[in-house]
């Protein structure tokens, strides 16, 4: 149960682990996570589910090392295995055919809206993806991103790779051009606030992905409450994703910082 | 094996008999109650160890010898499950002790976790008939954890006899109390029975709510151990509704489900101010502690808070307050809205709390939390109460002092007021009914809208004790059972 059957790295910190897990392989949809543990007395971590092949009985997940008990998951090589898999938990996406969507992810948050941007396209939905990232190195699965994607817009901060600016630019460039039905976002909590800033503007849908603390990830703990529109909303069982435009996502970073 | 039928230790039996005529009513009533022997409270602060130690044998024995042996014996009408007890305490009193946890087993699921954890003082304790002599009631607690844990340390198990095997599935949603008492009485029954547990460790509440100070994880385990002996399976990380499907279910071959997932999600009181950095509930915090181990060498972290504010008045609250002050807290406090007359907590767990140094700040209802730049609570406002007239439920509801509102420092805050029923089965399975508060609905056979859906404990109850819930999985086991076998 549990085993690394592949690994990859993206970056010195961002590593790619195809684990075997049937059931949730077979029981997952896009926007579903995990929560998994590296060893006994380790932490429970949730991670959004990437892939998932029926098949073979894996899913995929991309993991970046950010402290202790990622880098202890970054660190299992293939043959190991995580102590602990369980999902897939929270709501899964909500696929439509809207129109045009635009798909914009941050640094690892694109591995999570790889299956998302796939579903969209699969659901006939003009698709168009933007991956940004602080330099070219951390610009990953762009060429997954492009199969399922009638185009793809890269942004890096320094400039390295694509067009030198922010997540926001690009998706703005977007939306001053042609009409945009839905925008899904996926990135660091304050990515997200500039994009729902952005696209409020425009008055365009959005849907957000939160990625908070958690314990338990079954509704258990309320570790990952979020205010939404003013109530109080854990993103474990009524998320992970929400209106872009009604999350306090300052109150959300503040919380994000508890342990810290 | 339904409630009372076991005729292990009759009343007319010749020893027992014999043991009445021995002592007086008045000899009887004459031995003081047994006193709990507990760690020092400056001790028990510094540690996670058990408070209460156990009786000796010896008192044990001397505290068997008050019970009279009541020809219509009312401490098992005030027993959820209908423990025989004088039974048991009879043969305590000529100390046979395995027989004594024979009689609890054939009964009650998990005799060593009732022992510690019920609240006998609103149950069998409060029918005996030495309350009616102005007299203290016999400790009937301490005398089921006492052959509960002789039978443990023992090393040898009360004999359990099992039907031949009937070779039916029945898979089990949640391995706190309800799940292990219905599971117990299933595999006794012959059936194939698989436990499906959410979280990486089997027992539920009794593993990531209840500490190691009241209840060992040593005692949880020895339950465990023996209904895996019987032949139960539990299969942990494997959520019912989510990882696998009642159709899923239906396809591995599962006859039939119990549904005891439980009261999974906690309440806020929805206040300003509480969503900042520091203020949690005492699911959140318990679980960090109990189940992850923060603070006892896991990685998941804690805040050791050094003036600790643990909102409620119930059990949860006492076990939130108590493993504060075990955490460091200079200042625990328990903010309650109504008088510690209304507390629903056990007397034990707030004599053993006060013991603690933990201080209890009643008729204060928490109007908001206040935070630093970083967003860290910092302090809160309590508005003092008063008690006016009784509710519908008895109990003088709490109302407020105009003006009387005190701000109090606090660097943690733990909220206790309660939870709500975890949505993820209800939500999950097409056409179960669930009622407006998210509990499943059941009838008298804790059957849902689904035939081959039972539930009970919280999931049903919406909040209650462990007693209550290991006594649905009996009841449910029971009714299953006549369901699937047209007996």
């Amino acid at each position: 149960m549990n085993e690394i059957i592949d690994k990859r790295y993206f970056s010195e910190k961002v590593v790619k682990l195809v684990v075997k897990a049937p059931d949730i392989a077979k029981a997952r949809k896009p926007g579903h996570f995990v929560i998994v543990r590296a060893c006994d007395n380790g932490e429970r971590i949730p991670l959004t589910i990437a892939d998932a092949d029926t098949t073979a009985g894996t899913i995929t997940l991309v993991v970046q090392d950010v402290g202790a008990s990622t880098r202890l998951i970054c660190a299992l090589e293939v043959g190991e295995s995580l102590t602990d898999v369980v999902g897939p938990l929270g709501r899964a996406t909500a696929i439509k055919k809207v129109g045009t969507v635009v798909c914009c992810g941050g640094g690892v948050g694109v591995a999570p809206l790889l299956p998302i941007i796939k579903a969209m396209k699969q659901a006939g939905n003009k698709v168009i993806s933007v991956l940004a990232a602080r330099t070219k190195e951390l610009i990953i699965l762009e060429e997954q991103v492009a199969e399922w994607s009638d185009e793809v817009i890269i942004m890096t901060d320094d400039g390295s790779y694509g067009t030198k600016g922010l997540v926001t630019q690009g998706v703005e460039t977007v939306l001053q051009r042609e009409k945009v039905d839905e925008v899904v976002t996926i990135g660091p909590a304050v990515m997200m606030k500039f994009v729902a800033a952005l696209t409020e503007k425009y008055n365009v849908p959005t849907i957000c992905s939160l990625n908070t603390i958690m314990v338990d990830g079954t509704g258990m703990c309320g570790a990952c409450r979020v205010t939404v529109d003013g109530k109080m909303r854990f993103v474990c069982v009524d998320g992970p994703e929400f209106d872009a435009h009604k999350v306090d996502f300052n109150e959300m970073m503040m919380r994000l910082k508890a342990y810290n | 094996m339904d409630c009372n039928t076991d005729k292990t230790s009759p009343r007319d039996a010749e020893w027992r008999v014999r043991l009445r005529e021995a002592m007086s009513a008045k000899e009887r009533a004459a031995i003081p109650r047994a006193k709990m022997p507990m760690l020092d409270p400056a001790y028990r602060i510094t540690c996670n160890e058990e408070v209460n130690q156990g009786l000796s044998a010896e008192q044990a024995v001397l505290e068997a010898k008050r019970c009279l042996d009541c020809p219509d014996p009312q401490c098992v009408t005030g027993c959820p499950v209908g423990i025989d007890i004088p039974g048991f305490i009879k043969n305590i009193q000529r100390e046979a002790f395995a027989e004594a946890a024979s009689v609890l087993k054939a009964t009650s699921a998990l005799p060593a976790v009732c022992g510690r954890v019920c609240p006998q003082e609103k149950q069998c304790e409060s029918r005996c008939i030495y309350n009616k002599m102005k007299k203290q009631p016999v400790a009937i607690g301490y005398l089921e954890r006492f052959a509960a844990d002789t039978e443990r340390t023992a090393g040898s198990r009360a004999s359990v006899t099992k039907e031949a095997p009937r070779g039916i599935k029945i898979a089990v949603a949640g391995s706190g109390p309800a799940g292990l008492s219905f599971a117990g009485d299933m595999i006794k029954r012959g059936y194939d029975v698989t436990v499906f547990e959410a979280l990486h460790e089997i027992g539920g509440v009794l593993k990531y709510g209840i500490p190691e100070f009241r209840l060992p994880n040593e005692v949880v385990d020895a339950e465990l151990d023996a209904l895996r002996e019987l032949g139960v399976k539990f299969r942990k990380d494997c959520i019912i509704g989510k990882t696998l499907s009642y159709d899923d279910l239906l396809a591995e071959g599962y006859r039939a489900v119990f549904v005891a997932s439980g009261a999974g999600l906690p309440r806020f009181m929805g206040i300003p101010g509480e969503n900042l950095s520091g203020v949690m509930s005492s699911n959140e915090y318990l679980t960090r502690i109990n189940l992850m181990g923060a603070g006892h060498g896991g990685m998941t972290p804690v805040a050791h808070g050094k003036r600790v504010a643990v909102i409620g008045g119930g059990n949860t609250a006492m076990d939130s307050v108590r493993t504060a002050r075990r955490m460091g807290a200079e200042r625990a406090m328990i903010i309650y809205r109504r008088s510690e007359a209304e507390m629903p907590a056990r007397l034990e767990e707030v004599e053993h709390a006060k013991e603690e140094g933990v201080e209890f700040l009643t008729l204060c209802n928490p109007v908001e939390y206040r935070g630093d730049e970083q967003g860290r609570v910092k302090s809160m406002l309590v508005q003092r109460m008063e008690l006016g007239e009784p509710g519908p439920d008895g109990r003088r509801s709490p109302v407020a002092i105009e003006g009387a509102i005190d701000e109090i420092e606090v660097d943690e805050v733990i909220v206790s007021v309660g939870v709500s029923p975890n949505p993820l089965i209800p939500d999950s399975i097409d056409g179960l009914a669930v009622s407006r508060r998210g509990t499943i609905e059941v009838d008298d056979d804790l059957r849902s809208s689904i035939p081959l859906i039972f539930a009970g404990g919280d999931i049903v109850r919406g909040g209650a004790t462990v007693i209550l819930a290991m006594g649905d999985g009996r009841r449910a086991a029971a009714a299953m059972h006549r369901f699937l076998s047209g007996e």
